[in-house]
């Protein structure tokens, strides 16, 4: 006896196999983010009023990404749709635009992390905030770009229009502590790296099975080309999931 | 292959000998086959059962006899760990540890692998009528995941500083400023469990929509698939905010983040080197989400395994079956709203409380339906008394004590005073220990003809239940009394410093005779341990030297995984069955046999399609 409905659909249901199984690993992956945006919601709610950063991410670089992401999401159905069409060309040539776009949406994304990393907050021993990007690096100083606050509780909100940013000389002398605004800085940084991290993770999850079908398991449509249909249905239900995470997070930390 | 199933099953022996092609290592190591992947599960399961155990018996030493080598274990101890053991002595760091292994290993290592993982794997494609899971490369990789999840567990006693310590609930700030690594592996070993556990149930669910025979309607299920199939739900959507919850405390341990570490935090006196701003509270309410619905994945299972069994040697149907999968159902979904009631303690204030109370008690509702129907089912049956039904038939009181003794933990007001003391031990053993291994014993000695061939050894049998239930009893009993005179649970010494012994002017101090309890649980734990030896000799003995069956349904059952040749080949049925009748249609008057097979014909009814 052979497994059954593993291509065809079972009459009853009207699914074959995979699409049911694809169906609840997403279910699963709902309840996967939604416990970390529920953690977001939790730490953000029990933030001291005025020290939770906004402005920090850069808008339009998310909002081109969240473009990148969605056109990657309208290729995903056209290289489908284009294999119900018995088109194999249009296929190809969909989903290299699908990959083109994951590998734009993860570059940009290694843009944004290296911006974070670069970026210092240097608590001086008069008590005052240097806070910047570092350009030059010498044994008695260093130069950032960037600038230097009284208050802590300034370098917060970014949306005031009137930030001045500039090069400023630091004596290391005057340095009492530094730390990169990596996920340790505090706990916007921990969620927006770990969140960012882990759907950046799916993304390239999501690269990884498409850029196979796209390649070496596309000869399957010479022998089977309903089961090949069937697999790029499938992994376009998990690009688009991973496209929807993105919809979410997009708003959350960027935005709000 | 039985000489009897060649002759009902002409084709079987051409099938399975197309098989046997397959080298050793397709075969008992990257098997895709459910049933062979279901006694892997089973074995390693088993082999953890047994190592959880030893824990456990070294912990009760330790409770016992504080301070004092440990007898036969002690110098191995102290060779494998070095000083966390020094001398054959149980240290403070290796009971915490103990503890915090014991109750890992025990619920995602053992009991979840076997109840679910084994069972449902082995028997739930064939009760429907299915060839094989829906999805059998993903179940070989859940398998894989499971080994190397139990291998980054095991070996985390090795390093340096040993295993993890802080408890199996792993509450943070503890969990993550003890300075060593050992929760780091714990925390890489659960993120491998739990993508083990979510494959399985995302094929278990798949495999239960997609793949019953035709005529295999919902409603006749047999009620063991019901089960594994609410259970998968649990898994499936329960599990992963534990796995959210397990990255963030990994992130915290290893990225330096303070999802869980608040502002202000203090070790050792001095103030963290952390960010701040995270909340205790979080991991708290992010694991009870999973680890309640877990208890209910502890117990489903051993629910169905029993309604079989009952079902069987009873020779009756059981009783009110729609009752049980509304019952079922219920359970599934209530599960997802009573977490808190594991935080009373933690100031969520009694609005919440109260919520979580009004739903802890609801849930016991169904809890009670299933477990009514099952005695009800026992009523004028003629019952035979095998090892199997000896098992279920204390399974139902067992299960009954540790479902009742959890009312006064689900109320806020005694809960205050219960919680986190050995009440609470004693009320979730009863459900574990008497509750779902006596069901798994139950379901090991029922279905091994099925898997063999042959029977277990009766007697042998019979031993080992009654040792189990009596010693099981003198463990878990006095526990109740401890609680309740306020010993705290988790304490190295057992106790002893807060003894009337130790500190007779204090009003309250623990009694002798609760101190002296602590003995006494010592030695009926090596009475468990001593009748668990003919257990395990009779399962390896029984495969080669077991009476043989005879027959392809040596019990007369009525499901269809008893339909099949034995044991049943790759493929499962030698021809695709179809199903006329619902699951437990035994000693239907009018009949000649008191059992009609799911698959008999029926000529009044055709088998649809769904």
């Amino acid at each position: 006896m052979d497994i059954p409905y593993t291509v065809e659909a079972r009459p009853d249901t009207g699914l074959y196999n995979a699409k049911v199984g694809i169906w609840l690993f997403l279910a699963s992956e709902v309840m996967l983010f939604g416990a970390l945006f529920s953690a977001y919601i939790l730490l953000r709610v029990g933030a001291p009023a005025g020290y939770w950063p906004e402005g920090w991410l850069n808008v339009p670089l998310g909002t081109l990404n969240t473009m990148v992401l969605i056109t990657s999401s309208i290729t995903t159905v056209m290289a489908w749709a284009s294999l119900k069409m018995h088109q194999f060309g249009r296929f190809k040539l969909f989903h290299a635009i699908t990959l083109l776009m994951a590998l734009t949406f993860l570059s940009i994304k290694s843009y944004e992390y290296h911006d974070k990393f670069t970026h210092f907050e240097i608590l001086l021993k008069d008590g005052r905030f240097a806070d910047g990007h570092i350009i030059e690096r010498a044994p008695d100083h260093i130069v950032i770009h960037g600038r230097i606050v009284n208050d802590e509780k300034a370098l917060y909100n970014l949306h005031e229009k009137h930030i001045q940013l500039k090069e400023v000389t630091i004596q290391r002398s005057q340095i009492k502590s530094m730390e990169r605004y990596g996920p340790w800085h505090n706990t916007y940084c921990a969620l927006y790296f770990t969140l960012t991290g882990l759907h950046a993770l799916h993304v390239i999850g999501g690269a990884i099975v498409i850029g196979f079908l796209w390649g070496p398991g596309s000869k399957l449509w010479e022998t089977d080309p309903e089961r090949f249909t069937n697999r790029v249905e499938v992994s376009g239900l998990f690009w688009h999931f991973v496209d929807l995470v993105w919809i979410f997070l997009f708003p959350v930390l960027y935005l709000l | 292959m039985q000489a009897t199933a060649t002759e009902a099953f002409p084709h079987s022996g051409a099938h399975a000998a197309h098989h046997q092609e397959a080298g050793f290592l397709r075969t008992y190591v990257f098997s895709t086959d459910h049933k062979m992947i279901g006694l892997q599960y089973g074995f390693t399961a088993l082999c953890f059962l047994l190592f959880g155990f030893f824990l456990m018996l070294m912990m009760r030493w330790q409770i016992a006899h504080p301070g004092k080598p440990v007898p036969i274990m002690g110098p191995m101890l102290a060779s494998l760990l070095g000083n966390v053991a020094a001398n054959g002595i149980i240290s403070p760091d290796l009971y915490n540890s103990f503890g915090a292994m014991h109750g890992t290993i025990m619920v995602f290592l053992a009991i979840v692998p076997l109840a679910f993982a084994a069972f449902g794997n082995y028997l739930v494609p064939l009760q429907i009528g299915a060839p094989d899971m829906a999805f059998p490369r993903v179940n070989m990789a859940s398998y894989q995941f499971y080994v190397l999840g139990g291998t980054v567990m095991f070996f985390s006693f090795f390093i340096p500083g040993g295993a993890a310590q802080a408890g199996w609930t792993s509450y943070p700030p503890l969990a993550e400023v003890v300075q060593t690594n050992g929760q780091t592996f714990w925390l890489i070993g659960m993120i491998f469990l739990i993508s083990s556990s979510l494959l399985g149930a995302v094929n278990f669910i798949a495999t239960v929509i997609q793949l019953r025979a035709p005529g295999m309607t919902w409603m006749r299920l047999p009620f063991f698939v019901w089960a594994q199939f609410v259970t998968a739900f649990l898994l499936l959507l329960a599990f992963p905010p534990l796995e959210a919850a397990g990255i963030l405390q990994l992130m915290d341990k290893v990225a330096g983040t303070s999802f869980f570490l608040p502002t202000g935090l203090a070790v050792g006196g001095k103030l963290a080197h952390i960010s701040g701003g995270g909340s205790p509270l979080l991991w708290q309410h992010l694991f009870w989400f999973l680890a309640h619905p877990e208890v209910y994945v502890l117990i489903l299972p051993a629910m169905g395994i029993v309604a079989e069994i009952i079902a069987n040697n009873t020779r009756k149907p059981i009783w009110g079956y729609k009752s049980l999968v509304y019952s079922v159902l219920t359970i599934g979904f209530l599960s997802f709203i009573v977490w808190a009631h594991h935080m009373y303690l933690t100031g969520m204030g009694t609005k919440i409380a109260t919520f979580f109370q009004t739903t802890t008690m609801l849930i016991s509702i169904p809890s009670v339906i299933i477990l009514t129907c099952m005695f009800i089912s026992l009523w004028g049956g003629s019952i035979r008394f095998n090892t199997p039904m000896l098992f279920v038939m204390a399974f139902l009181p067992m299960f009954g004590i540790g479902g009742l003794t959890g009312l006064p933990l689900g109320l806020s007001y005694s809960d205050i005073y219960l919680h986190d003391t050995y009440y609470v031990i004693a009320h979730f053993h009863y459900i574990v220990a008497p509750g779902t291994i006596f069901a798994i014993f139950a379901g090991i000695y029922y279905w091994f003809p099925k898997i063999t061939g042959r029977f277990m050894n009766e007697f042998w049998g019979k031993i080992h239940f009654w040792g189990s239930l009596i010693f099981m009893n003198l463990i878990f009993q006095p526990m109740f009394a401890q609680g309740m005179a306020g010993m705290l649970r988790r304490m190295a010494d057992g106790g002893a410093n807060y003894s009337g012994a130790k500190t007779p002017d204090t009003v309250g101090g623990l009694s002798p005779f609760i101190m002296g309890l602590h003995t006494w649980i010592l030695w009926a734990a090596v009475g468990l341990a001593l009748v668990q030896i003919p257990f395990v000799i009779n399962l390896f003995w029984s495969i080669k030297h077991g009476p043989e069956t005879h027959s392809d349904n040596p019990w007369d059952s009525t499901t269809l995984e008893w339909q099949t040749p034995t044991p049943p080949p790759h493929g499962n049925f030698a021809t695709a069955p179809l199903v006329y009748r619902g699951p437990y249609e035994y000693s239907v008057p009018g009949h000649e046999r008191d059992f009609t097979p799911q698959n008999e014909p029926d000529p009044a009814c055709e088998p649809s399609p769904a």
